[in-house]
């Protein structure tokens, strides 16, 4: 690599490491040597499932955190690629499965996602402010219900099984080393994608439409357009995961989009932080592994209990999650002279 | 109201006003459903629409679900309207009425002490929610609504902790048992006697009980102090703090009732129909939906979202089983392409 290095005394020109940010360095770094001494269990089911389902946070994040619109459909999304895979895929349910290969399946599951989000929040965006909760959580309701009780399309209660990650590039890709390098490559796109949208010209748009919406209007700007759009980026983001998340379970039913996983990604994001697209994977790592773990303290019955104790906790002592409570003890960890600065 | 639209003349030469002609299409509708209830069929409407036994019976259904919905709905409209509190556990609280409901029934052996114990104990809770949690958060809406999304999952964990994964039926006393005979001819035998259409008495009595309570609250608002104070508070709350009204009273007021309302509903529901986890997602959908279709804050358009929606999920039921939830999503979406703020709605 080779990073433009600045003469000393020369303006700071923005090196290589600055543009990153310092802070992901190691952090790819750990997460690259992570199977290194992971187990298979930590590997994929606290490694690959919380990089999913940090995935689908992610998509909540974007709408939340940029564009003030909390939705409770992700999960409804990353559904709706999960069921397009099973039904243009292969199962082994004996229903549908058309049996197309996986390079045209996926990309069009994704697109099929994206564009269920953007109809999503047109509907969703014909209202402000709280409503959009509501309405986001009503089609989510509504979809898991459909998927319940409709056989034709989505086989009804038991829904797809026999769902597999395809193999190629030589690579069999259910195994689990792979596996979690699918989830850490399409969950590093995914955040990359957002830290670039957030500081581009359209993120910063997006921004100024949630701060002042009839500001923005006034200015000459298609507001309603803007929102859309973030709709569908979302909708890529959470469709991506979707895939994953079908081949990780392998298999997708209505369980898999209820209202108790609607909310799971909401508490994901709010447990870790809206205001950063680090926020929702460290908030699904903290929720997968009291998922995993919680079984022996609380016992596997009471565990939403606990979850949901937890997340009024958050709520209550910091709105901003995780990242909020750090970015809040910052100033107390950090060196003295840095404080008492000119 | 369109730029282009004629001031209205009450006289138009022989015309009619718009007032007329919408009042015109209503009688219309009213004669044929009054037709359609209580003609004999002719058979081509039989093989079109099954049979009549099942339309009426679903058209019944319906009306009875529309009432329960209406119930629950209504408590959350007014609690959203007044407070813009959108009480996401408003689910809960109905589930958590039909348990209470179902185990002082149980114990006392009267029904009617669980309906009221549902009411009271809900009514209770709701104050309790209102002061230990909403007084704390006011203002922050999205932070309301992810504590009631924390209290819903927390309450219905407890409660498939206490309750257990099964299902239960509230009895219904003897009194409240049986089926009446309706008017309604649904067939003629071939000797020439009429079949008359019969129908659960208990059902009917949640009906008039639904409406009975919405005329209630509709007096309750309009025609009473504490109900002056909440529609103004739904119009201005800041005015109505600034005008010496003890705001935290009336919303205490408008909690209690909304949550009492939630169990009552919760308790004459699982005597309908029956009680099992799940129930409060149901629920919860039902008065999402119904609100968002009535408009926020409003006891008409409760009524009327759920009458759509009743309505809608019965008749689906018969018709086309398994794309029921859909005529439910497309009543919405229709609403909200056309009028974001809800049939009764106002806009803001």
């Amino acid at each position: 690599m080779t990073a433009v290095v600045s003469a000393p005394g020369a303006p700071a020109r923005p090196t290589v490491i600055d543009r990153i940010g310092a802070a992901h360095i190691p952090l790819a770094a750990v997460l690259l040597l992570y199977p290194a001494f992971a187990s298979d269990f930590f590997l994929t089911q606290i490694g690959g499932y919380s990089l999913i389902f940090g995935m689908i946070g992610l998509s909540l994040m974007v709408l939340a955190g940029y564009g003030g619109m909390v939705s409770l459909a992700q999960i409804t999304v990353a559904g709706i690629a999960g069921y397009a895979v099973a039904i243009l895929g292969l199962n082994n349910s004996g229903v549908h499965g058309f049996g197309w290969p996986w390079w045209i399946v996926v990309p069009f599951a994704v697109l099929l996602a994206a564009t269920a989000s953007a109809l999503i929040g047109w509907i969703a965006v014909r209202t402000e402010g709280i409503y959009t909760i509501m309405i986001t959580l009503a089609i989510a309701t509504a979809a898991f219900y459909f998927a319940q009780q409709n056989y034709t399309i989505f086989n009804g209660f038991p829904g797809f099984n026999g769902l597999r990650a395809p193999e190629f590039w030589g690579v069999n890709w259910r195994d689990p080393v792979p596996f979690y390098y699918l989830c850490l490559g399409c969950a590093a796109l995914a955040y990359a994608a957002v830290l670039y949208c957030s500081r581009s010209t359209f993120g910063l748009t997006l921004q100024a439409i949630r701060d002042n919406p009839r500001r923005m209007r006034a200015i000459g700007y298609h507001v309603t357009a803007h929102k859309v759009f973030a709709w569908f980026l979302a909708g890529l983001i959470a469709g991506l995961a979707g895939v994953l998340l079908i081949w990780f379970n392998g298999r997708v039913s209505p369980g898999t989009i209820n209202v108790a996983a609607a909310i799971n990604v909401l508490v994901i994001a709010v447990i870790g932080g809206l205001k950063h697209p680090v926020g929702p994977f460290l908030g699904a790592v903290v929720v997968v592994l009291m998922q995993t773990f919680a079984i022996d303290i609380v016992g596997a019955e009471r565990f939403n209990t606990l979850i949901g104790l937890v997340f009024l906790a958050i709520v209550f002592v910091s709105p901003d999650g995780l990242l909020g409570l750090w970015s809040r003890l910052k100033p107390h960890l950090a060196q003295q002279p840095l404080r008492s600065g000119p | 109201m369109s730029l282009f639209e004629q001031p209205r003349t009450s006289v138009e030469g022989g015309g009619i006003t718009r007032r007329q002609a919408w009042g015109f299409f209503w009688l219309i509708v009213a004669a044929v459903v009054a037709w359609m209830i209580f003609a004999v069929w002719p058979a081509w409407l039989n093989a079109v629409l099954i049979s009549k036994k099942a339309f009426v019976s679903a058209v019944l259904n319906g009306l009875t679900l529309a009432g329960l919905y209406f119930l629950v709905a209504s408590g959350f409209t007014l609690v959203f309207g007044l407070m813009r509190n959108v009480n996401l556990a408003h689910g809960s609280l109905y589930l958590l009425g039909a348990y209470i409901g179902y185990e002082v029934g149980a114990r006392t052996g009267y029904w009617l002490l669980g309906v009221a114990a549902g009411f009271l104990v809900l009514a209770a809770v709701g104050v309790v929610m209102q002061v230990l949690v909403f007084r704390r958060l006011e203002g922050d809406d999205l932070r309301q609504t992810l504590v009631t999304i924390g209290i819903s999952i927390v309450a219905a964990d407890l409660m498939l902790a206490v309750w257990g994964g099964q299902t239960y039926q509230l009895a219904t006393p003897a009194w409240l048992d049986g089926a009446v005979t309706m008017p309604v001819i649904t067939a003629v035998r071939s000797n020439g006697a009429s079949v008359f259409l019969t129908y659960p008495f208990y059902r009917i009595v949640v009906l008039v009980a639904a409406v009975v309570i919405g005329v209630g609250l509709w007096l309750m608002l309009n025609r009473t102090r504490v109900g002056m104070m909440i529609r103004a508070g739904v119009d201005d709350r800041a005015m109505l703090s600034a005008s010496g009204v003890n705001v935290h009273a009336v919303f205490a007021i408008v909690f209690a009732v909304g949550a009492g309302l939630a169990g009552f509903a919760g308790v004459v529901g699982g005597s309908a129909l029956s009680v099992a986890p799940g129930e409060d997602v149901r629920y919860l959908l039902a008065s999402l939906v119904v609100v968002i279709v009535g408009g926020m804050g409003s006891i008409t358009g409760a009524a009327i979202g759920a009458l759509l929606i009743g309505l809608a999920e019965q008749i689906g039921l018969v018709y086309f089983p398994t794309y029921g939830v859909v005529l439910t999503f497309i009543i919405m979406v229709v609403t909200l392409a056309i009028r974001p703020q809800g049939i009764m709605g106002k806009a803001r």
